[in-house]
């Protein structure tokens, strides 16, 4: 026995798996359905993940929903303190997402490179929230009394479908943007990679991003489409890689409430996937007309 | 007599408060389901008291209030409409007139809402003004603290006393079960309210928490069941405070028809004590429609 230990020492020690539960306003739940599925990767299981069903969906939009005004209302500043936060933690699990990454069927060096990258990419998008409001907002030539301004607010609730393929980097190239500006999301995990999207959660857990603000499912997008895209309080929905097929269905039903859809086919590793476009796709411009007194020969008087 | 001396007098049994919860916990297994699901909401409609009573109301307010009463929302036909409103007295006059010709009645707090600490005269004169408005139901406060010190005999003579001011209008005691301590005084409580001529018995002011549990209003539906054994007389039951999602209320129903029978499921013998929870019922009944799920923010404020 004791020989045994000492020759075979890891061996004997049975290997405690970890369960890949969904994060949904700032738990880590199962999903009510009870249901799971084995995403499969080289011949081997990856685990049984959650297989989210249509409440899930609600569950989830009803936390995002409400974590969404206290999100927008925090400053500019705060919000990107803490997409910089998120960045911090993510770069101290980095081991952690390489061994996941490589178990989903990356190769070694692509897994170092999409970790650096998303690492980045949140920096990117930290600096990018006390900024976009300046480069996209305008003050407007109008021929009347008023002092004409447009700026950007944020839609709301959004909920992405996040890359099949690049299941890290992707998704946070569509999450950092998202909620750069205010708003809150409900992303659904890239069906067969589903690993390092769970492990992002965690980081999020524990970067003092409020719960409810990012929600992350894992699930078959065929199944919840019609659910999240006919919502009514779902604002806007971002689409990666989907077939034209899906991506029509979900654009059909997302026109009830004649609710955004963007579709995305980015490469996201190239340097022009991080574009402050992205949090512009999910803003809404607000006018506003502001009575001044009369505009004279010696001009304005505000 | 001492005070065990008076509680057997009302001969209130012993509450086996383990037994309760689990009992009351077992409401919540059952199943409801499309059609009668969709009965089952239109039926917490029906039993809804619309309530406002916070110190900062309004005429306006009021009125507000007492139009969504009429109008739930007018995009499905055949609603009902809720049971009654509840203000305070000095809204009555303003409530009975907005609502006049349409069903509702008009129910108002008094004996010193919420707390009941006032002269036994000032509480008739609150219950007599908000009776000459016109309200047609009365919702009055136990005198807690003279219940705790045991002086039964008193509590027992203000709901008479109370009672007998009401004239036509009907009268609710509310217990504030939150502040009564034990599933025992509970009952005993009730007791007490039945046998002085309570119409009704009710949890809670919604002003203390815990406000109503399904534990609570279990061991007050026994009482008004054992009463209508021993009596034949009905007495109506109102849980109010912390019901806000139609699911609970649902468990509400199923709770009301096991223990005391159809003959309860009924405006005149049930009520919810509730602001928030005919939005949440709406949604649900538009989703049974509709298939999609609601929004808040295309419901009427409430």
């Amino acid at each position: 026995m004791t020989e045994s230990n000492e020759n075979s020492g890891k061996s004997d020690r049975l290997e405690v798996l970890k369960t890949y539960k969904m994060y949904i306003d700032g738990k880590f739940p199962r999903t009510e359905s009870a249901r799971y599925y084995q995403p499969v990767v080289n011949g081997t299981s990856l685990g049984n993940v959650c297989l989210a069903s249509r409440k899930d969906v609600r569950n989830s939009v009803v936390a995002a929903r409400s974590a969404q005004a206290a999100w927008a209302r925090r400053t500019a500043y705060n919000r990107a303190q803490i997409l910089y936060r998120i960045a911090e933690m993510l770069e101290g699990r980095s081991q952690q997402f390489l061994d996941e990454l490589i178990r989903q069927g990356m190769e070694a060096d692509s897994a170092e490179t999409q970790i650096t990258q998303s690492i980045d990419r949140l920096i990117y998008y930290a600096g990018w929230c006390d900024k976009y409001q300046q480069v996209f907002s305008s003050v407007n030539p109008v021929a009347s009394s008023h002092f004409n301004f447009s700026t950007l607010e944020p839609v709301g609730v959004v909920f992405a479908v996040a890359s099949r393929d690049c299941p890290l980097l992707g998704l946070i190239s569509l999450i950092a943007p998202v909620i750069a500006s205010g708003n809150t999301c409900v992303v659904l995990a890239s069906e067969n990679s589903p690993l390092s999207a769970i492990t992002f959660a965690e980081v999020l857990a524990t970067s003092d991003v409020p719960g409810g603000v990012v929600n992350i499912l894992t699930g078959r997008v065929e199944e919840l489409s019609e659910h999240f895209s006919r919502h009514l309080d779902v604002n806007a929905i971002a689409c990666d890689g989907l077939g034209v097929d899906l991506n029509t269905t979900i654009k059909e039903f997302a026109s009830e409430t004649i609710k955004r859809v963007k579709i995305y086919h980015q490469e996201w590793s190239a340097e022009a996937a991080a574009n402050p476009y992205l949090i512009q796709d999910f803003c809404e411009v607000k006018t506003t007309w502001h009575p001044i007194e009369q505009i004279t020969e010696s001009g304005a008087s505000y | 007599m001492n005070q065990s001396q008076i509680a057997r007098v009302f001969k209130s049994p012993v509450i086996d408060q383990v037994g309760v919860v689990e009992r009351a916990k077992r409401f919540t297994t059952r199943s409801i389901k499309s059609e009668a699901k969709m009965q089952g909401l239109e039926m917490v409609l029906s039993m809804i008291d619309l309530t406002t009573l916070e110190g900062m109301d309004t005429e306006g307010k009021v009125k507000q209030l007492c139009y969504k009463a009429q109008h739930l929302h007018d995009s499905i036909d055949g609603l009902p409409t809720v049971a009654a409103i509840c203000v305070y007295p000095n809204f009555v006059g303003l409530a009975k007139r907005c609502l006049a010709g349409s069903g509702i009645n008009v129910a108002s707090v008094a004996t010193a809402f919420p707390s009941g600490n006032s002269s036994l005269e000032i509480k008739l004169a609150d219950v007599s003004m908000a009776v000459s408005e016109g309200a047609d139901e009365i919702d009055m406060v136990i005198s807690r603290g003279r219940f705790h010190r045991g002086e039964y005999n008193f509590v027992f003579d203000e709901i008479a006393a109370v009672k007998a001011a009401c004239g036509e209008a009907r009268l609710k005691t509310i217990l504030e079960t939150g502040e009564l301590g034990s599933l025992d005084k509970v009952r005993l409580a009730s007791d007490i309210a039945i046998a002085a001529g309570a119409d009704f018995i009710k949890t809670s002011t919604g002003k203390i928490q815990p406000a109503a549990t399904m534990p609570v209003t279990l061991v007050m539906l026994e009482a008004i069941r054992d009463h209508f054994q021993k009596t034949g007389l009905m007495v109506g039951m109102k849980p109010a405070g912390g019901i806000s999602k139609s699911k609970l209320a649902l468990h509400y129903l199923i709770m009301v028809k096991e223990t005391l029978g159809d003959a309860w499921l009924d405006p005149k013998w049930f009520r919810f004590g509730a602001s928030s929870l005919a939005n949440d019922v709406l949604m649900q009944i538009e989703k049974q429609r509709t298939g999609a799920y609601q929004a808040a923010n295309y419901f009427a404020i409430d």
